[in-house]
C-alpha cells in the first residue's frame, strides 16, 4: 500500500510538470499583460520596454518558463506583475477559506446524495423517487450562478418584507461584531449557508442519480438474491450486502466532481463576495495579471491530482478485490 | 429485405468498379417470394424510420422538443414578437415591476425586459447551435482519426485531454476568454467550440476503437475497401447515435457556459442582449429588482432542461439494439 502511494506520488510529478508547462504557455501566449499600458497614451514606448525588461517579458516563452518555475520554488510563486504584491500569502488565505467552503459542500452533498439515491432505489417508482428524479433533472439544467443569485434575491426580499435576517448574502464574516467562539461559528454558518446550498445543488443531483443507479444494479445482483434466499432480514441485506457495494463507484464520481467544484466556487464566491480562491481568480483576471492566475491554476491542478490519489486509495479500502501492490 | 445498401456492401473493390457479385434481385429471390407469400415479411423500414418512431413515442422528449422549438422560434422571430425593441427606453416605467404593459418588467433605463429576453434567446441559441455544430465536426474528425489510426496522434489527443481534466473547464475558459477576446457571439462560439470539442472526440475515439475490431470492418477491409470508405460507410453510421446525442447535449452545455461567462463579464458584452449578459445587468442594477434576474434564468433552465430531455430521447431512439417500440 505504502509503495503504491509513493509510486503514485512519483508518477504525479511528470504530470504536474506537464501541467505547469501547459498552464504557463497557455496563459502567456494567449494574452499580453501589458496590453492596457500600451494603449495608454501617457506611457511611452521606453517605459514599456523598461517594464518588459525588468519583468523579463522580452525573453522567449521557454526562458520565462524557467524563471517562473525558479520563482515558484524559491519565492513561493513570486509577486504579482502590477504592484509587486506577494502572491503566496494571499493565496494561502483564500485556499483556507475555499477548502472550508468546498469540503463542507462535498460532505453535505455526499450525505444527501447517498440518502436520496438509496431511498429512491429502495422505493423505485414511488412518489419520492419521481420527485427526486424530477428535481435532479432540474438541478442539472440550473446554472450554479443563477441559483446563487436567486437565493440572494430571496433572502433580500425576505429581509425587505419582514426585516428578519436568516442568512447573510455577502462576505465571509460580519465585519463588526462577529464575536468569538460560538457566536463566530454561528456568524460563519449564516454567511456560508447560501453559497454552500448553491454549490451543493448540482453535486447532490449528480450523486443521488448515480447512487440510485448503482444501488438498483446491486439490488438485482446474484449475491443479493443469495443473501435474501438464505433468509436474512431485509435490513441486513440492504445495509450489509447491497449498500456497501453500491457505495464503491460513487468514490470515482465524487473525485471527478472535485475539479468542477472549483468552477462552482468561482461563480458562487464572486456572487457572494467571499474572500476565497474563486473570487481571487476572477479579480486577478480582471487585473490582467498573469502570475496569480498561473499560481492559482497550479494550486488547483495539484489539489485535483492529490484528491484523485486519495480517491484511489479509498477505493482500495472499500473494495477488497482491489489490492495495490 | 433488399436495399441497395446491402448489395453495395457485397461489391468487391473500390466504389465505381463494377465487378460486383451477381446481384440478388429482390422479388425474384425464391426465399423472399416465400416470405411474401406467407405474409411473414414485416414492412421494411430504414433505421431512421425506426429511430423516428421510437423518438415520437417518447412523450417527454417529444414535448421537450416542441417547447424547445417554440422558445428558439420566439428568439428567431424576436423582431416580430417582441413588444418593444431591445433598446427602446420608456421613461414612464423605470425599474417597473412586471405588469400587463411589461410582462417581465423593465430595467432601470426603462427598457422592456421581455423584449430583451427574446433577443437574448436569439443570441444564446445562436451561440449554442454554432458550438454544437463546430465542436461535433472537429471532435468527430479528430476523434475518428485518433481512434482509427491510433499511434502518436491518439496518444497526443488523450494526454492533452487528460491534462485538461486536472483543470476546471470554467477556469480555462475564463483565461482564454479574457485574453483572446470574446465580445461578439461568433467569437465566443468559436472559443467555446475550440475548448469543448475534446469531449466528443473522446466519445468518437472510444467507439471507433471498439468498432475497428468488428467483423464487418474486417470484412470490408478484406473486400478491399479503403480507410476513408470504412470510416465513412461502416464506422460513422454505427457511431451516429452517440455523436447526435452528444451534439445535442453540447448545445445545452454551450448555452450554460455562454451564460456563466457573460455573467462574470468575460462573455458577450452589452448592448448585445444574451441571457447571461442580462443576468449580469440585472445583478448590477440591484438585487431588489428580482424580475430582472428571475426571468432570463428561468428561460435558461427551461432551454437546458428541454435539451437534456431531447438528448435522452435521442439516446433511446438512436440505439439500434433497442427494439422497445415494435413496428
Amino acid at each position: 500500500m505504502l509503495t503504491y502511494i509513493i509510486r503514485r506520488l512519483l508518477y504525479s510529478i511528470p504530470v504536474l510538470v506537464a501541467t505547469s508547462f501547459l498552464i504557463f504557455t497557455f496563459v502567456s501566449i494567449t494574452g499580453d499583460p501589458l496590453g492596457r499600458l500600451r494603449s495608454n497614451p501617457n506611457i511611452t514606448a521606453e517605459q514599456i520596454h523598461s517594464i518588459e525588461h525588468s519583468k523579463n517579458l522580452d525573453k522567449p516563452v521557454i526562458v520565462r518558463y524557467g524563471y517562473w518555475v525558479h520563482d515558484a520554488f524559491t519565492k513561493q510563486f513570486g509577486t504579482t506583475l502590477f504592484g509587486n504584491r506577494k502572491i503566496w500569502p494571499d493565496l494561502q488565505r483564500v485556499i483556507g477559506h475555499t477548502l472550508q467552503f468546498i469540503l463542507t459542500a462535498i460532505i453535505i452533498s455526499v450525505i444527501l446524495g447517498i440518502g436520496i439515491g438509496v431511498y429512491s432505489a429502495l422505493r423505485q417508482y414511488s412518489l419520492f423517487d419521481y420527485t427526486a428524479t424530477t428535481l435532479s433533472f432540474v438541478g442539472f439544467a440550473t446554472p450554479v450562478f443563477w441559483l446563487a443569485l436567486m437565493l440572494q434575491v430571496l433572502m433580500v426580499q425576505i429581509f425587505l418584507k419582514w426585516h428578519v435576517r436568516i442568512f447573510y448574502t455577502s462576505g465571509l464574516s460580519s465585519s463588526v461584531g462577529a464575536g468569538h467562539g460560538f457566536h463566530f461559528l454561528l456568524d460563519r454558518v449564516q454567511h456560508l449557508a447560501l453559497p454552500v446550498i448553491a454549490l451543493c445543488a448540482l453535486s447532490t443531483a449528480t450523486y443521488s442519480r448515480f447512487m440510485r443507479a448503482s444501488m438498483l444494479e446491486v439490488l438485482n445482483s446474484d449475491y443479493v438474491r443469495t443473501a435474501r434466499a438464505k433468509g436474512l432480514i431485509e435490513r441486513r441485506v440492504v445495509m450489509r450486502h447491497a449498500f456497501r457495494n453500491a457505495l464503491i463507484p460513487l468514490i470515482t464520481v465524487v473525485a471527478l466532481d472535485f475539479g468542477g467544484l472549483f468552477a462552482g466556487a468561482i461563480v458562487t464566491e464572486t456572487i457572494f463576495t467571499l474572500d476565497g480562491m474563486g473570487y481571487y481568480f476572477v479579480n486577478s483576471l480582471f487585473a490582467s495579471d498573469p502570475y496569480p492566475v498561473m499560481a492559482w491554476l497550479m494550486v488547483v491542478a495539484t489539489m485535483v491530482i492529490l484528491f484523485n490519489l486519495v480517491a484511489d486509495i479509498l477505493y482500495g479500502v472499500f473494495d477488497p478485490r482491489i489490492r495495490y501492490e | 429485405m433488399s436495399s441497395p445498401g446491402v448489395r453495395d456492401e457485397l461489391s468487391i473493390g473500390p466504389p465505381g468498379t463494377q465487378y460486383s457479385m451477381p446481384p440478388a434481385e429482390g422479388p425474384s429471390d425464391p426465399s423472399e417470394e416465400l416470405t411474401y407469400q406467407y405474409g411473414l415479411e414485416i414492412e421494411a423500414r430504414s433505421q431512421w424510420a425506426y429511430a423516428r418512431r421510437r423518438f415520437f413515442r417518447h412523450r417527454l422528449a417529444l414535448g421537450s422538443l416542441i417547447v424547445l422549438l417554440l422558445i428558439f422560434g420566439a428568439g428567431l422571430f424576436a423582431n416580430f414578437l417582441a413588444p418593444y425593441s431591445y433598446t427602446e427606453i420608456n421613461l414612464d416605467a423605470l425599474s417597473a415591476k412586471p405588469s400587463l404593459h411589461h410582462l417581465f418588467g423593465t430595467d432601470s433605463a426603462g427598457r422592456d425586459s421581455l423584449s430583451r429576453v427574446l433577443y437574448g434567446i436569439r443570441t444564446s441559441a445562436r451561440v449554442g447551435v454554432l458550438v454544437g455544430i463546430l465542436s461535433t465536426v472537429i471532435g468527430t474528425i479528430v476523434g475518428g482519426l485518433a481512434g482509427y489510426y491510433g499511434g502518436w496522434a491518439d496518444n497526443l489527443l488523450m494526454r492533452v485531454t487528460d491534462l485538461f481534466l486536472t483543470l476546471p473547464l470554467l477556469a480555462v475558459l475564463l483565461v482564454a476568454a479574457k485574453y483572446l477576446g470574446h465580445s461578439t457571439p461568433t467569437k465566443l462560439a468559436l472559443l467555446l467550440a475550440f475548448l469543448i470539442w475534446t469531449q466528443i472526440a473522446r466519445i468518437v475515439r472510444g467507439s471507433f476503437l471498439s468498432l475497428r475490431e468488428k467483423e464487418y470492418v474486417e470484412a470490408a477491409k478484406a473486400a478491399g475497401a479503403g480507410d476513408l470508405r470504412i470510416m465513412l460507410r461502416h464506422m460513422i453510421p454505427n457511431t451516429i447515435g452517440p455523436i447526435v446525442v452528444s451534439a445535442t447535449l453540447t448545445i445545452g452545455t454551450a448555452i450554460l457556459l455562454e451564460a456563466v461567462l457573460s455573467f462574470l463579464g468575460f462573455g458577450i458584452e452589452p448592448p448585445t442582449p444574451a441571457l447571461g449578459a442580462l443576468l449580469n445587468e440585472g445583478q448590477d442594477q440591484g438585487i431588489d429588482k428580482w424580475w430582472l434576474v428571475t426571468f432570463p434564468g428561468i428561460v435558461i433552465v427551461v432551454i437546458v432542461l428541454c435539451i437534456n430531455f431531447v438528448g435522452d430521447g435521442l439516446r433511446d431512439a438512436l440505439d439500434p439494439t433497442q427494439r422497445r417500440v415494435r413496428a
